[in-house]
Order: C-alpha cells, then structure tokens, then sequence
C-alpha cells in the first residue's frame, strides 16, 4: 500500500530519467530545448576541462596528487591504444580520450545524489556510439578504399557460401553501435533504478529498513565500480573497432 | 641534497623506467583482460544477450526498411529476422571462443603482432 502512495506522489524509481525542458528552443520543426541532460553535459566538460588544466597548471617534474591523476588517466589511454591499436592508433588518441573522460565523468556525475545521469539514456549513448561507428567505417574506407569490403567475406569460405555468409558478416557490423550504446545505457538504467528501488524499501519497512540501507551502501560502491568499468568498456571497444578499421585482419 | 643520493636516486628511476617500459612492450599483458571482462558471470551474460538482440533487432530494420522501400511486405522481413538471428549467434560465439570484443575472423594475436616492436614513448 505505502508503495504505491509513494510512486503517486511522483517518487517513482523512474522519475530520475525524467527530462525536464529549462530553457525551450527550437530549431525549425526540430526541438534543441536545453534541458537538465544538457546543463549536466555542460557541467561534465567543465569537470573535465577544469581537472585537466588545473591539474597541469603547475607541471612539476614530480607531480602531486592531482597532477599524478591527470597523468594517469592520460598513460592509461595512451596505453589502452598503444596495446589494442598499435602505434597506428596514436593520432585518434585526442578523440579517444574525450570519449573516456565523458563517459566517465557523466557516470560519475550520476553517482552524486540529486543529480542527472545523462549516460543512462539511449539517445546520448547511441549518438555517441553511432558517431564512434560512422568515424571509424570512414577512417577503414579512406585508408582501405574498396579493400574495406572484403571484410564482410572471411577468406578462404567458398564462393558459393558468399550471398549467405554477406548479409550475416554486414548485419553483425551494424549491430555494433547497437550493442556498444545498449551495453553502457542499460548498466547506468538498471543500477540507478535498483538504487532508488531499494532506497524505497529503506521507509517502506520501518526498523528492518536497515537491511535495505545497508544494501544500498555496497551498491553504491558497486556503482562506482560499474561507472569505471562501463567508461572502459566503451573506450576499448572503440579501441578495437579502429584496430579493425586500420588493419583489416 | 649531494650529488651521491641524486645518483641513487636517478639510478633508482631508470630501473623503473625499464620496468615499466617491459611492461608495456608485452603485447600478452592487455589481450589478456578478457579475464576482467568475463570474470564477472552476470556481465557476460548480459553481454551475450545485447548481442544477440542487437543482431536480430539489426535484421528486423533491414527487413522492414526492404518491405517499406519495394512493397514486398512480409517476406523480407521474415528472412532478415533470420539472417539477423544468425548473426546474433555468430557475435556470441565470436565473442565467447576467445575474440574478446573483437568482431573479426581471426586471433587477435595474429593482427598486432607487427607493433609490438615498434616502441612509442606517449606515456612519458
């Protein structure tokens, strides 16, 4: 009974994806409003630009504590490329590094309480992932003009095999960019629904909510984990998907 | 500060400069992460069931936009569903016989091996 009292009054697990329009806009027929996802955007990059500079606003041969961070994010990139790509991958590095230090600061953003998490709508993830996939279906055709479309045939399959195995080979590229945005978008959903779920039940029970509370405090480390892991995995992935771009196999 | 402890000092960051130069020239040590990636049971299982769907859901656009395009409703569809699944199950067992996130043919280790003798100092 209580539940459904609470999600009456607006506090369901859900309304934390809501988006709320700030300032209306619009472009022609299409709405470009400026909304709570947008001004947590914006706060991510400032986050970002601010960790950068402020941190190597001193450069000291040995570096602080801040500097060490800024550092470390930078060699964990410059490695993630060096071991995946090859050192054929440096020049895409700026753009590699961008998309970590986003994803990541946006899932950490969320962590924040009273905040928005923009990584767990599918519109920004796959945006970004469909960028990722046209960026690098680009770079593949400009470097290996039509070689690029003996990917879709693995050698040595017979001939005969070719009106088969071609459809199969071009829907599973295509399905990259799905799974790539379907993978972060789902984890960020599912971990900050389960936390408000469970930071229901905390009143919902009364004294046993101790039990949910506690649950709620592994999870939030847990989530901090996924936030990591999840700006990892999309950074890696589109490590290897400009591995095969680049080399071909 | 004598000139002695500098010297021990510097000698100290050079052997670590190397070690963290061998490090890096492995090219085992990061086609190895899979251990990360599957080590968690759930997270593979999740990844096993976007690929399959996005494969199939893949399959379906195509299907449907075919229809749309030459007014052949059902029959492209029902075939790119199938196609579709098929390549679903093909992703999984990429993904599962030990090709990381990688969707290709062939080992990973065969693709770089010509790098790995290439130093690049970036991470200075």
């Amino acid at each position: 009974m209580r539940e459904n009292k609470t999600l009456a009054e607006g506090h369901s697990p859900l309304a934390q994806f809501e988006i709320k329009t700030l300032i209306p806009l619009e472009v022609g027929d299409i709405n470009v409003s400026f909304t709570n996802s947008s001004v947590f955007m914006v706060a991510t990059v400032l986050a970002i630009s601010l960790f950068l500079v402020m941190g190597m606003r001193r450069s000291a041969l040995v570096p602080g504590r801040w500097q060490s961070m800024v550092e470390l994010s930078y060699i964990f990139i410059a490695n993630l490329i060096k071991d995946t790509v090859g050192s054929e991958g440096r020049p895409y590095f700026p753009f590699i590094f961008t998309v970590f230090m986003f994803v990541l600061f946006g899932n950490l953003f969320g962590m924040l309480p009273y905040t928005f998490t923009f990584t767990s709508h599918i519109v920004v993830t796959f945006t970004m992932a469909l960028f990722v996939f046209l960026g690098v279906t680009l770079i593949a055709i400009a470097k290996h003009k039509m070689r690029f479309f003996t990917f879709f045939m693995p050698p040595g399959v017979p001939m005969y095999m070719a009106p088969i195995l071609i459809p199969i080979e071009i829907i599973s590229y295509l399905s990259r960019p799905i799974s790539l945005s379907v993978r972060l978008f789902a984890n960020m959903l599912a971990g900050h629904t389960l936390m408000k779920v469970f930071a229901g039940f905390i009143f919902a029970l009364g004294m046993f909510g101790i039990a949910p509370w506690a649950f709620i405090v592994a999870l939030t480390g847990l989530e901090v984990v996924i936030a990591f892991l999840q700006a990892y995995v999309f950074t890696i992935l589109t490590c290897l998907y400009l591995n095969d771009a680049l080399h071909l196999h | 500060m004598s000139d002695d402890t500098d010297k021990d000092v510097l000698d100290e960051l050079g052997t670590r400069l190397e070690g963290a130069r061998n490090d890096h020239i492995d090219p085992s040590k990061v086609k190895n992460n899979d251990g990360l990636q599957n080590g968690n049971a759930l997270g593979l299982a999740f990844r096993v069931g976007v690929e399959l769907i996005s494969a199939v859901a893949v399959g379906t656009a195509i299907g449907w936009g075919l229809d749309h395009w030459l007014d052949t409703r059902p029959w492209f569809m029902l075939v790119f569903i199938i196609v579709g699944g098929v390549a679903g199950i093909i992703n999984v067992y990429r993904m599962a016989s030990g090709y990381g996130y990688a969707a290709g043919y062939q080992k990973e280790n065969s693709s770089t091996s010509s790098d790995s003798g290439t130093r690049v100092d970036e991470g200075k």
